[in-house]
C-alpha cells in the first residue's frame, strides 16, 4: 500500500470509529438510566421515542440550546482547554484497540483498528495518564471550591490507581512477549486467557478501572451529597456534555482493555474446531468482542448500584496498601508461569 | 517503520479537530445573557466565601511524589516485561533473579513510606 491509500483508508476507520463510539456513548447513557431505573424499581426515560429510545438525542439538543456560562472566578483558557482535553484522550484512546481480526476487503487486507502501532499498550497508558490533567484543570480553572476539591481528590485517587494499573499490565505483557495489542490478543487464543492465567492481575486491573474512570463505587470526585457535581460543578452547555461524554467513553475504553488485555479479545473458545466458512468466523468473533464489551459495561452499572461509595481514606487506602502489593504479587507470579509452567 | 505511525497522527489530529469543535459548538447555538449572580461561583445560592487560591494540604504532594517514585518503576519494568521470554532463554534464571532484586529494593523504599507513616490518610 502507498501512503496515500493509508491515508484514505484510515481517514474512513477514523469516521467510522468516532461515529461509533458517539452512538455507543449515547446508547450507554441510556442503558444506564434505564438500569439504574430497573435496580431501582424505577420506569426511567420512556417519553422521547419507543420507550425513551431517542433519549439521548433529545439530551444532546438540549445542551446545544444551553447559555455557556463561564464563572467570573474561572481562569478563561483553562476553563476552556479543559473539556477540549477530556474530549480528546477518549477518543484518542480507542483508536488503538482492535475489535477483531484482519479482513479482506475490496482487495485489500484491512485491520479492524484505526491504528495499528507496536506500541499500543504504552500509547494507551500515556494518553490516560494525560486525562488527570483534563480533571485537575477543571478542577483548579473554576474558580468554586467544590470544584477544587472534586479536581484534587481525583487526581489524587487516578495517581494512586494508575501504579498498581501498570504493573498488572506488565504481567500481560510478560505472557505476551509484545506491546502491540495485536499480539496480546493472540498470545490468549483458546480458553487459556489471561484472566485465568494471571487472575490476581484481573482483579487489581479491574478494580483500578473503575478507580481510572471515577465510577461508584470510587466516585469522590463528584460524591453529590458533599461536592455538588465536583470538578464541573461550574460547566455548563457542551462543555458539560464534553465532559460526561469523555467520561462514558472512558469507560467503554476501559471495558474494551480489559477485554483485549484479560479475556481474550475477540477469541471465541474453539471456534476453529468447528469448521465454519471464514466469513461466518470473523463476524462470530466480532461479535464475541462487542459481547463481552457489553458485559463488562453491564457489570460496571450493576456495581454501581451494589456497592456504597468507599471514604476518602478508605480508597486511598485499597490503592496503596492493597492494590500495589497484589499487583507485584501478581507480576512475580506470572513470570513464574512464564518461566515453568508455560514454556 | 515510520509510515506505521502516520495513522496515530490522523487520529490524534482528527480527535483534536473534534474535541475543540464541541467546546465552540457550545458559544454557537445558546442564548447569551450573562448576569452578575449568574456569573458568580455556584455555593448553593449563598454569596461565595473566601477564595480557591489557598494551600492545599501536604498529603496530596505526597502522593504526588510517591506516584513519581513508584511509576518510574513502571517504566523500568516494562522493557524487562516485554523481553523477558527472549531473555529467559537466553541467560536462564538470572534474569528473573536481577528484577526480583530491583523490585525488593523498591519493595524496602515501600516498607519505609509505609513505617513514616506515608500512608495515612484522615
Amino acid at each position: 500500500m502507498n501512503i496515500w491509500e493509508i491515508i484514505v483508508i484510515t481517514l474512513i476507520k477514523i469516521l467510522i470509529v468516532f461515529t461509533l463510539l458517539l452512538l455507543t456513548v449515547s446508547y450507554l447513557v441510556y442503558f444506564e438510566r434505564k438500569i439504574s431505573a430497573w435496580a431501582q424499581n424505577r420506569i426511567g426515560p420512556n417519553r422521547t421515542g419507543w420507550k425513551g429510545a431517542l433519549q439521548p438525542f433529545a439530551d444532546v439538543g438540549k445542551l446545544l440550546l444551553k447559555e455557556d456560562i463561564v464563572p467570573v472566578n474561572a481562569s478563561k483558557v483553562v476553563h476552556t482547554l479543559a473539556p477540549v482535553i477530556a474530549l480528546f484522550v477518549a477518543f484518542t484512546t480507542f483508536a488503538v484497540i482492535p475489535i477483531g481480526p484482519d479482513i479482506k476487503l475490496f482487495g485489500y487486507n484491512i485491520q479492524l483498528v484505526a491504528a495499528d502501532v507496536n506500541i499500543g499498550i504504552l500509547y494507551v497508558l500515556a494518553l490516560t495518564s494525560l486525562g488527570v490533567y483534563a480533571i485537575t484543570f477543571a478542577g483548579w480553572s473554576s474558580g468554586s471550591k467544590y470544584s477544587l476539591l472534586g479536581g484534587i481528590r481525583s487526581s489524587a485517587q487516578m495517581i494512586s490507581y494508575e501504579i498498581s494499573m501498570g504493573f498488572s499490565v506488565a504481567g500481560v505483557l510478560l505472557l505476551a512477549g509484545s506491546l502491540r495489542p495485536y499480539d496480546i490478543v493472540y498470545s490468549q487464543s483458546g480458553w487459556l486467557w489471561n484472566a485465568v492465567i494471571q487472575p490476581i492481575g484481573f482483579i487489581t486491573f479491574f478494580v483500578s478501572a473503575f478507580a481510572e474512570t471515577n465510577r461508584l463505587p470510587f466516585d469522590l470526585p463528584e460524591a453529590e451529597p458533599e461536592l455538588v457535581g465536583g470538578y464541573h460543578t461550574e460547566y455548563s452547555s457542551m462543555k458539560f456534555a464534553s465532559f460526561f461524554l469523555a467520561e462514558y467513553a472512558n469507560m467503554i475504553i476501559s471495558g474494551a482493555l480489559i477485554v483485549t488485555l484479560y479475556l481474550g479479545g475477540w477469541h471465541f473458545p474453539w471456534l476453529e474446531s468447528f469448521g465454519l466458512a471464514p466469513w461466518l468466523v470473523v463476524a462470530i468473533q466480532i461479535l464475541t468482542f462487542i459481547f463481552k464489551l457489553a458485559f463488562i459495561l453491564f457489570f460496571f452499572m450493576w456495581v454501581r448500584w451494589s456497592i456504597p461509595r468507599f471514604r476518602y481514606d478508605q480508597l486511598m487506602n485499597l490503592g496503596w496498601k492493597v492494590m500495589f502489593p497484589l499487583s507485584l504479587l501478581n507480576l512475580v507470579w506470572v513470570a513464574i508461569v512464564v518461566m515453568y509452567i508455560k514454556p | 517503520m515510520i509510515i506505521n505511525y502516520i495513522p496515530i497522527l490522523l487520529v490524534i489530529a482528527a480527535a483534536a479537530g473534534f474535541a475543540g469543535l464541541v467546546v465552540y459548538s457550545s458559544t454557537l447555538f445558546g442564548p447569551q445573557s450573562p448576569n452578575k449572580e449568574k456569573l458568580s461561583t455556584y455555593e448553593s445560592g449563598m454569596k461565595p466565601v473566601g477564595t480557591t487560591k489557598e494551600r492545599v494540604s501536604v498529603k496530596y504532594y505526597l502522593v504526588a511524589m510517591f506516584f513519581i517514585i513508584f511509576d518510574l518503576e513502571v517504566v523500568f519494568v516494562y522493557p524487562w516485561a516485554v523481553q523477558f521470554k527472549k531473555l529467559y532463554n537466553q541467560y536462564g534464571i538470572s534474569v528473573f533473579i536481577s528484577m526480583l532484586i530491583f523490585l525488593v529494593v523498591l519493595e524496602l523504599g515501600y516498607l519505609y513510606v509505609y513505617k513514616k507513616g506515608g500512608f495515612k490518610w484522615d
